[in-house]
């Protein structure tokens, strides 16, 4: 199978995922109703809404996991990801963290970095990959941006759950993506643990296009600088946090005055 | 990582390879050097005996390279076992010739009985030792490979992938139960004579077999070594322990449990290949769900995920196996069971990881086990 080629970014649409219609029903239940979402190169948005509105939906739909009834969603100018499975999504440059952190716990940091490095990942090739010297430089640089260098031979399942949250976001580091979609980043993490995300976060946001999902609204007030808000499958509002949080409908949806 | 590499930091698969090696040599010594009148020497039945364990532990293998590093768990390996026997029961029963009790040259005595004229398309070829050797891998690697494809494919997975392969080896013990089907029914293949023109009944020849199957034991536990420890085998223990953060990362998930499913076939294919000119009979039982549900149990038993813990298993309980079916044959399923629940609540990495936990107790890590 032919590597799909890195995505050139669409300079007509400014975009570099682009969502327009999306329609997702699960037994009549519309997850997603007409979703249309532009995400632009290098740019760290924010989506929140409350439980149901979609978000995990959407992402699944992004990554090849879940096929809507209709609409389309294009990354850069001509990858059409309705037509692509997960791993040519993944190598196509687009990481996903989950709402839980999912690392693989029997293995450790280091080998959890290494295999999910950018590269061939056929069963043939990996049969008889050595790691370069190069790779190994690689996988220390995104330790040392994660923090857990002194984590190095450490197996993953014994970290903390912060330190998973970050191990899982080097993973995507690793595989070199041009946008990272990342799903709750900070439930569950110290005061401190968040603030050493929302820092990583941010220093990712300009070299790669970053979508974060989260609950936590002063999480989102550090780090957005546009907002999105989902309601009952659809965009509700999008803007400046302050505009966002200003607009009627959003203050009817979440405190239902 | 290179082979030698693996095995330099795999404590319990250099004991084993120790072991093997230790084997190899002094059975021969003990079985055709040593006189019978010495209290040292070995009887062919105990060689046979010794045989039939080492191809139960190559089964074993096999199936803890799916199960214990892939999570696969395959309730219908033994398929794969009769099949690799079943067609080298096939040349052994047409080396007979003459020989049988209808003393036809070409049919079986089986077909004979049945009246049939003419020996069956699928049996042609299989006077040829090669031809027969080649089907030994091709029917299992077939039938896995198309069983394979379509379950990964759809993403079958757990309990309902294991129900399926019961359900496959359970077809397939019908299917070989049929007189019509053409694979002796019921009886299926006995009284065999000799293989490339050695009788099977000649203590040299039975040696020959038995240090062909340590070998192939040998190759097999070095040739899974080798993959688990590659980068392939971190994938597959990564889809094991989580499939669709793999998947996310860009690997092709079916791809990686197919071969690995395929390569296990193969294994357990050439495992019954090498048991049944040893035992001297194959029939339908081989197929039975119940053969299937056991060697998953030696795998708990020895301790799965390690390779050699599969070894320990088939070889412990198919030596109480042999014991019990002699002392006290109403009670053996009994012991399987009781000796299944116990390894289960008290001993999760059975009997190796025992071992190993002992080990690291006392201060000394092994790092073969470090996974555990």
């Amino acid at each position: 199978m032919a590597r799909p080629q890195r995505v050139q970014a669409d300079a007509a649409r400014g975009a570099l995922l682009y969502l327009e219609d999306i329609t997702v029903s699960f037994d009549g239940f519309r997850a997603l109703n007409a979703l249309t979402l532009c995400v632009d190169i290098g740019e760290l948005r924010c989506i929140i809404g409350p439980n149901g509105a979609g978000k995990t939906t959407m992402m699944d739909v992004i990554t090849g996991k879940t096929r809507p009834d209709a609409g389309a969603a294009w990354f850069g100018r001509d990858v059409d990801l309705l037509r692509l499975t997960e791993p040519e999504i993944a190598e196509a440059g687009i990481g996903r963290k989950f709402q839980k952190p999912t690392v693989f716990e029997q293995h450790s940091v280091f080998e959890n970095l290494e295999l999910a490095m950018a590269g061939n990942k056929s069963v043939w090739k990996t049969l008889f990959a050595r790691i370069s010297p190069a790779q190994v430089e690689r996988i220390d640089e995104v330790l040392e941006r994660i923090g857990l260098k002194d984590r190095r031979l450490v197996q993953a399942g014994k970290l903390s759950h912060g330190q998973k949250q970050w191990l899982e976001i080097g993973m995507l580091l690793m595989q070199d993506p041009q946008l990272l979609l990342v799903d709750e980043p900070v439930a569950g993490m110290t005061p401190q643990e968040i603030e050493r995300t929302a820092e990583l976060l941010t220093s990712l946001a300009g070299k790669h296009s970053v979508v974060v999902v989260e609950h936590d609204m002063a999480f989102v007030r550090s780090i957005a600088r546009k907002v999105t808000v989902l309601h009952e499958g659809s965009v509700l509002a999008e803007g400046s946090i302050d505009e966002v949080q200003s607009h009627p409908k959003v203050i009817q949806v979440y405190l239902g005055v | 990582m290179g082979l030698l590499a693996a095995i330099r930091s795999d404590r319990g698969g250099q004991v084993f390879l120790c072991v093997l090696l230790a084997v190899i040599i002094v059975v021969p010594v003990q079985n055709l050097l040593l006189p019978v009148s010495s209290a040292l020497h070995m009887s062919g039945y105990t060689v046979t005996l010794l045989g039939k364990y080492l191809t139960y532990a190559m089964l074993a293998m096999a199936v803890d390279l799916v199960w214990g590093y892939c999570g696969i768990l395959s309730l219908g390996h033994g398929a794969f076992f009769a099949l690799g026997g079943y067609a080298i029961g096939m040349y052994l029963m047409r080396q007979i010739g003459t020989r049988g009790v209808y003393g036809n040259p070409v049919l079986p005595d089986f077909m004979v009985f049945l009246n049939w004229k003419e020996l069956p398309w699928f049996w042609h070829g299989f006077d040829s030792f090669a031809y027969a050797a080649s089907m030994v891998l091709l029917a299992p690697g077939l039938l896995a490979l198309v069983f394979g494809f379509l379950a990964f494919r759809s993403r079958v997975s757990g309990v309902y992938l294991s129900i399926i392969t019961q359900a496959l080896t359970y077809a397939l013990m019908l299917a070989f139960f049929r007189n019509d089907m053409g694979f002796g029914g019921n009886n299926g293949f006995t009284d065999f004579k000799d293989v490339l023109g050695f009788s099977l009944q000649a203590p040299a020849t039975r040696m020959v077999l038995f240090l062909g199957t340590a070998l192939a034991l040998g190759g097999t536990y070095l040739l899974c070594r080798y993959i688990v420890a590659s980068r392939a085998g971190r994938v597959i223990q990564a889809v094991r322990d989580a499939e669709s953060r793999a998947r996310f990362l860009g690997y092709r998930v079916e791809s990686y449990k197919l071969w690995m499913f395929v390569l296990s076939a193969l294994l357990a294919g050439l495992a019954g290949a090498l048991y049944v000119p040893q035992i001297g009979i194959i029939n339908p039982s081989e197929f039975s769900p119940t053969n299937s549900i056991e060697i998953v149990i030696w795998v708990a038993i020895g301790g799965r995920g390690t390779l050699y813990g599969a070894v320990v298993g088939a070889f412990l309980v198919n030596y109480a196996k042999t014991y019990f079916t002699a002392a006290l044959p109403s009670m053996w399923l009994y012991a399987l069971g009781a000796l299944f629940v116990l390894v289960t609540l008290f001993l999760p990495h059975g009997v190796v990881g025992l071992i190993a936990e002992r080990r690291s107790r006392r201060g000394t890590v092994q790092p073969g086990l470090k996974a555990l």
